[in-house]
């Protein structure tokens, strides 16, 4: 009954620098299982399939492929192994035909080094019409739908007849009937003995797939059991973690007096309709989206946290409050009761909006400069006359006064910011967002890859900032970060609002329910477990 | 207190300016050594370096300002021909005034410039193509003005009948020597060039603006930069160098020669790469490029002392920039 499996790793330890992520974690595929790896964003899952598929090769443990011990140094050497692994970017050549792409690596060889074209086509146009795809091996990569491309990369990989099939959240840019082909084909694959393991944020997925499912939380796993035993809210249970805390950060009394101020407060930004089309254009035109029609209200001095898991459109709605996508972002917006559509972020922060981006690299930081030239830069302006003639005393001062504010430490204000640690680099940045004076202040992920005590000290900063009447749109996917500081959460899912949480009473599963689409808001959020849920937002 | 002193000495060694500094000294111990029986200390020699590198170093300091915002300015040697040639053809068959001819082919050149700008910035061009092309635009339309010919102060009349003008006292003005016969007017206004540089990149918000686009267009963006119009006027300000180069060849020259200063780009390259600048963009200085200009310029100099037949002076030439850009790099990449 219980057959060898495909693949077994055992105690994984990985450590990037000094911060491990994965705690001697056990996980095997067996012949004929698609198994789902599920757990919160930063919970291990893609760690432990690139270790798997040969991408991190500097790990403790031990990693059993087909009954032989592997260590892969590079990812062919895993995929020659028998682990095809479908990335969630696209690993296709674009100047390249589809043909020459799906044999990449493993040309069809002829005589003298020469390339057997023509077996290469017929056996293409048998991996494409097995796929279900309509292009011939001739075309360009580059001239096919992303979706399209996105399929091809499965093909690819379900024509190199694996062992073992990787898919790391592939169907983030596939349509309905596409993913059904994949369903169909992973499917048949399993009824052929391969061992599937596939991660994805989205519940009904797991619920059409998996035989059986490992839960990782934290580096840790702390479950695996067949699909069948396993209720969606038992899953969100076991992904938040057991003991389901439950931040109480005032009495109720005290939340009842603050609703009754934020209601009486002055409304900093009021957003009717915001959506944002897709990068890709031809999706776009297609009429995808990924911000869809989301309205919601900020008070002044208010938090608002936006919770969502990758690819919830969280991260698109600071941007377009922000002018960054341009005309891509259409909707209404007031900013105190003035009509606000920012064309570029120069305009949004004149009008008083500053944004924290989240990838600090890069969107947030130009290495070379100078920690005083990189704090002030978007508030030059002040600090100079006509002809842009820079006041640099001045300018130094007031860096240094907003910089003790921050106790940010850096060998010198004329070091370059890459020379400053991942917790000051990011308080560098926090204090550009402030020198530039703002009224309502977007944070994207503002704690991440930073230390514990640089976190006590930025959230000691949005207290005070809000005492001050500056309005916060938080976004964090540190659950408890995001009930810490968050007055009220919205959920994100899929580009909608899903929920809205009271954040004083929010527990980490019902906002976790809600960014999966456990249950859709139509259905009525109110049977999330949980509680302090009222349904859709507005 | 030593150990301060030292730490701190060390610590400005590793700097780029210091790293430039000491490829320049030892520069000039190579030319102390091949001194050519003594003529390596002769005032006269680093005088008449000067001037020659002048002209490049103008278009240095232009091409600082493009390669800090991570991009490149290739038609600046075209552009210089095109100002040359415009200079000449003004001042001497049309007869115009200096006062009148310098500003315009100051603007033509500026005009240039901000077309590049346009295609990097608002078409989203590769500034290695945009630049490519305005090349080789810049030099027909420098044969188209010039009729290609060169322009000399043989002049054909109205008449159809060529006699000789008087040559414009502008050009042996920009040509002569200042202060005693010591410093030329070219070099006056290369190291004019650099101090307007410096006070642009140094002193003016636009400065910061270059640097935080090249050093992240993106992150510059978000931070309310106009990125774009950052880009624009940094083409436009190379542009503006290339014509002032160009009157100072074309006054060197006392002709406007279509054909002039073919290659004198990748030589602007040279001395801005020598002097530390990242071709990456958003780390670099013009002090670093004026080093650079002078090393290139000893080198050539000293090459030239010790008779060194031109074929060795190219090899030795590609030798130094790559190894003055291993030692600019040095342990911190």
């Amino acid at each position: 009954m219980n057959p060898e499996p495909l693949v077994s790793l055992r105690g994984i330890h990985k450590a990037f620098g000094p911060v491990e992520v994965l705690h001697g974690v056990d996980f095997e595929v067996l012949p004929g299982e698609v198994h789902v790896l599920a757990g919160e964003n930063g919970a291990g899952k893609s760690t432990l399939v690139n270790i798997l598929s040969g991408v991190h090769s500097d790990f403790t443990g031990e990693l059993v492929l087909q009954g032989r011990h592997r260590r892969f140094s590079v990812p062919s050497q895993a995929a020659e192994a028998g682990v095809a692994t479908i990335h969630q970017e696209l690993s296709l050549v674009p100047t390249m035909t589809v043909a020459d792409n799906l044999f990449l690596g493993r040309e069809v060889m002829g005589r003298w080094g020469r390339v057997d074209f023509a077996s290469q086509h017929a056996e293409a146009r048998r991996i494409l019409d097995d796929a279900g795809l309509d292009v011939s091996p001739h075309q360009l990569v580059a001239e096919l739908p992303v979706s399209v491309q996105q399929m091809l990369e499965i093909a690819r990989a379900l024509a190199r007849d694996a062992a073992v099939l990787v898919l790391d959240e592939p169907t983030s840019a596939l349509a309905e009937r596409e993913v059904d082909v994949l369903f169909t084909r992973l499917r048949s694959l399993r009824d052929r003995g391969r061992g599937v393991v596939y991660i994805t944020h989205r519940m009904e997925e797991i619920y059409r797939l998996a035989d059986r499912i490992t839960v990782l939380r934290d580096g840790v796993r702390v479950a695996t059991a067949p699909a069948a035993e396993l209720s969606p809210d038992q899953l969100v249970t076991l992904m938040v973690g057991r003991e389901v805390t439950r931040f109480r950060r005032h009495d109720p009394e005290a939340v009842a007096a603050r609703k009754s101020a934020a209601a009486s407060r002055t409304v900093a930004l009021d957003v009717h309709d915001l959506t944002v089309a897709h990068p890709v254009p031809e999706l776009a035109r297609a009429g995808r989206r990924i911000v869809d029609d989301v309205s919601f209200v900020l008070a002044e001095g208010e938090v608002l946290g936006l919770a969502g898991l990758q690819g919830s459109g969280a991260s698109a709605v600071l941007h377009a409050l922000f002018g960054a996508l341009g005309s891509r972002a259409s909707g209404r917006i007031e900013l105190f009761g003035v009509p606000y559509s920012p064309a570029s972020p120069k305009e949004a922060l004149r009008a008083g909006v500053a944004l924290l981006a989240a990838d600090r690299k890069g969107l947030g930081l130009a290495p070379w400069l100078s920690v005083i030239h990189s704090v002030s830069l978007s508030s030059l302006g002040r600090f100079s006359g006509s002809l842009g003639w820079l006041r640099q005393r001045e300018e130094r001062g007031a860096v240094e006064e907003v910089t003790r504010g921050f106790r940010l430490s850096a060998p010198s204000l004329d070091a370059p910011v890459r020379a400053l640690s991942g917790g000051n680099q990011q308080k560098a940045c926090l204090a550009r967002c402030l020198m530039a004076e703002p009224r309502v202040l977007l944070l994207d992920e503002p704690t991440r890859g930073i230390d514990v005590g640089a976190k006590a000290d930025i959230y000691a900063l949005v207290r005070d900032w809000t005492d001050r009447g500056i309005s916060i749109v938080l976004i964090t996917s540190e659950m408890e970060e995001l009930f810490l500081l968050s007055d009220r959460v919205l959920v994100l899912h899929r580009g909608r609002i899903g929920a809205e949480v009271e954040g004083a009473v929010a527990t980490k599963d019902a906002v976790l329910a809600a960014a999966m689409g456990v249950d859709s808001p139509e259905e009525g959020a109110g049977s999330l477990p949980g509680e302090g849920i009222d349904g859709g937002a507005r | 207190m030593t150990g301060s002193t030292d730490s701190r000495l060390r610590g400005w060694l590793t700097t780029p300016v210091a790293r430039a500094l000491l490829a320049l000294a030892l520069m000039l111990v190579i030319g102390s050594v091949f001194n050519a029986d003594g003529a390596f200390f002769r005032w006269s020699v680093h005088r008449d370096m000067l001037r020659q590198v002048s002209v490049f170093g103008i278009l240095a300091c232009g091409m600082t300002v493009v390669i800090l915002t991570a991009g490149i300015d290739l038609s600046v040697s075209s552009v210089l021909a095109l100002a040359a040639v415009s200079f000449a053809w003004l001042t001497l068959p049309m007869g115009w005034p200096a006062v009148w001819a310098i500003p315009a082919v100051l603007v033509l050149g500026t005009a240039l410039g901000s077309v590049s700008g346009v295609l990097v910035a608002r078409m989203r061009i590769q500034p290695f193509i945009v630049t490519l092309a305005m090349m080789v635009f810049a030099r027909g339309l420098a044969k188209v003005v010039s009729g290609g010919q060169k322009i000399t102060n043989y002049v054909t009349g109205a008449d159809g009948v060529a006699h000789l003008v008087p040559m414009p006292r502008i050009f042996g003005l920009i040509d002569s020597r200042v202060l005693g016969g010591n410093v030329s007017i070219v070099t006056l206004v290369f190291l004019a060039c650099v101090l307007a540089t410096w006070v642009i990149l140094a002193r003016l918000r636009l400065g910061r603006h270059i640097y935080a686009v090249g050093g992240n267009e993106e992150a510059a963006r978000l931070s309310g930069v106009p990125v774009a119009r950052t880009l624009i006027v940094a083409y436009a300000l190379s542009g503006l160098m290339a014509a002032v180069a160009g009157i100072c060849q074309a006054a060197q020259e006392t002709q406007g020669d279509p054909e002039t200063g073919m290659g004198y780009e990748l030589d602007a390259i040279a001395m801005v790469v020598i002097g530390g600048t990242s071709l990456m963009g958003g780390k670099g200085s013009v002090v670093t490029t004026l080093v650079g200009v002078l090393t290139i310029g000893y080198l050539q100099k000293i090459l030239s002392l010790n008779a060194a037949p031109e074929a060795t002076r190219l090899m030795l030439t590609g030798a130094i920039i790559i190894c003055a850009v291993l030692f600019q790099r040095g342990r911190d990449r």
